[in-house]
């Protein structure tokens, strides 16, 4: 076989030399190797205490945007829906009453909005797909649960804090990853 | 009805003696699977155990308390007597060559002399042979009793290695022998306190010692008996709770004693390298002499965890090579070579 590239190297099958057959010189050099190792720094990150720097096109778990008068942006187009590859995104679609312009931005909104956790694949398809910018993937990723049930997630678990009655939650969901986004 | 009387204090002094070396035995042997968890991690550029308590020490306090808490199965085909009494011969073993090894000098207590030994006997060497053989039945007990296809190979193994190991062992012993020229490990030592240390005279020996040393001990690279990969870790696969815990005390122990040897036949024991002993105040000197040994032991140890995580195992072919085509002719060399140079300076008074 003719090698494609020179990465592989052919298997050494001389016979061992009188030092090699002591065994003692070539483990006294291994025990040197793994004692330099004693003083490398550590590639650990002890998780809870200290916590892995994302990158800034880091997609975790789905947040559904309120607008700056804290109304829901989402207006049930079922675009995300369709554009999710993993068919994780299911809606419903409702008309907006007379006394509820406080809470919905547009005329229709989603009265139930769900997304399978289990399903998803965080590619982001979705965040690309919204027109409205309603949804985007946030810097958190999904908690673990006990039950299958408990990663489906409804509108109460996605919908970010309204930032005039709730600016820390808000600002905390939003993540830093807008500004990081915007700033580049 | 002199004959009969009973020499309490010597009783009380004997038994506070080996307490406290059963003590510090178990503790040290806890202590040694920390260490040798963190070894192996800050060697692999990992942390170790770091939760349990400042720096994860009281980590073998929780693996204890989790081995006793488990759920103790005893195979329905195997032999319940032996199954048993399996573990506690290997921690016995593992437990019983401390009895002769000067764990320091003599003490003035309570107006008495009080020696750091717990036997002072004249054939202490042969005495430490003799248990070391013993411990080949723990294993073979174990993995026999066990019922277990994989258990019993591993028994085997365990066996042959061990008995083949421990001849190249005496044999490099025998060179040092005639260069002590006493079995006594109290003589051995006081001659090295005097004068050179025995790794001087015997570096060979010592060289072979150490080699035989892990191969009785089972330890990486002769851990066939125990080899994870190819026997789902041989003789104590079916061994649960603290029958489990048990056999991986009674390898730690085995390791600590072992360390003790060697520092013992050649290191000096308790000799506190630099400084004459002699002139140490005695108050001085018990606490000294002791902490002296444990350091020695203790980089012992530490030398046994550093070649584990060093070297991989050898082929079984290759530890029977090694063991009888290298070794003991190696040793055999040593003691004629041995016998050869003290004759020379015996009869002709040669001087080196």
């Amino acid at each position: 076989m003719i090698a494609l590239t020179n990465k592989s190297k052919p298997v050494d099958r001389k016979p061992m030399t009188f030092i090699e057959k002591l065994y003692l010189w070539n483990i006294f050099k291994g025990m040197m190797i793994t004692l330099t190792h004693i003083f490398k720094k550590k590639a650990t990150i002890s998780y809870p205490e200290q916590k892995r720097e994302f990158a800034p096109v880091f997609r975790g778990l789905q947040v559904l945007n309120r607008d700056e008068e804290g109304r829901e942006r989402c207006t049930a187009c079922g675009l995300c829906a369709v554009a999710c590859p993993a068919e994780a995104i299911t809606m419903e679609a409702a008309e907006r009453q007379k006394g509820e312009e406080h809470l919905y931005r547009e005329e229709k909104y989603a009265a139930k909005y769900e997304i399978n956790m289990l399903r998803c694949i965080f590619c982001g398809l979705c965040e690309e797909a919204c027109p409205k910018d309603a949804i985007y993937l946030s810097e958190t990723f999904a908690p673990s649960n006990y039950n299958r049930k408990g990663f489906i997630y409804g509108k109460d678990d996605l919908l970010i804090p309204d930032p005039n009655t709730d600016p820390e939650g808000y600002a905390k969901a939003r993540g830093e990853k807008v500004d990081k986004l915007k700033g580049q | 009805m002199i004959v009969l009387q009973i020499d309490w204090p010597f009783l009380i002094e004997k038994a506070s003696l080996i307490s406290a070396v059963i003590g510090v035995s178990l503790l040290i042997a806890m202590y040694e699977t920390y260490a040798e968890r963190k070894i192996a991690a800050v060697m692999q550029d990992r942390r170790g155990p770091n939760r349990a308590g400042p720096f994860g020490i009281l980590q073998p306090l929780a693996d204890g308390l989790k081995l006793f808490f488990k759920e103790e199965i005893i195979p329905n085909a195997s032999n319940k007597f032996l199954f048993i009494a399996g573990p506690g011969l290997a921690m016995l073993t593992a437990m019983m060559t401390s009895a002769v090894i000067p764990w320091g000098g003599t003490v003035e207590l309570f107006g008495r002399e009080v020696s750091l030994q717990i036997a002072d006997i004249n054939i202490g060497i042969l005495y430490i042979f003799g248990v070391v053989s013993m411990g080949v039945y723990g294993i073979m007990i174990g993995g026999w009793a066990s019922n277990n296809k994989f258990s019993l190979l591993a028994a085997i193994r365990g066996a042959s290695q061990m008995i083949s190991y421990e001849l190249a062992m005496g044999l490099s012993l025998i060179a040092l022998l005639m260069v002590t020229g006493s079995l006594k490990m109290s003589v051995i030592v006081g001659q090295q306190i005097d004068q050179w240390w025995n790794i001087v005279y015997q570096p060979l020996g010592f060289l072979i010692f150490i080699v035989c040393a892990f191969a009785e001990c089972n330890r990486t690279p002769f851990d066939l008996p125990e080899a994870e990969n190819e026997l789902n870790f041989g003789y104590h696969q079916e061994y649960s709770s603290m029958k489990l815990g048990f056999y991986l005390f009674a390898e730690y122990i085995n390791m600590f004693i072992s360390s003790a040897v060697m520092a013992t036949l050649f290191f000096g024991g308790y000799d506190i390298p630099f400084v004459t002993d002699a002139n140490l105040s005695p108050g001085w000197a018990a606490i000294l002499q002791p902490a002296v040994l444990l350091a020695k032991i203790a980089f012992f140890i530490f030398l046994f965890m550093w070649v584990r995580w060093t070297i991989p195992r050898f082929r079984y072919d290759q530890l029977m090579n090694l063991g009888w085509k290298t070794l003991i002719p190696l040793a055999l060399f040593n003691m004629l070579a041995t016998a050869v140079l003290i004759l020379l300076k015996q009869e002709y008074n040669w001087n080196f």
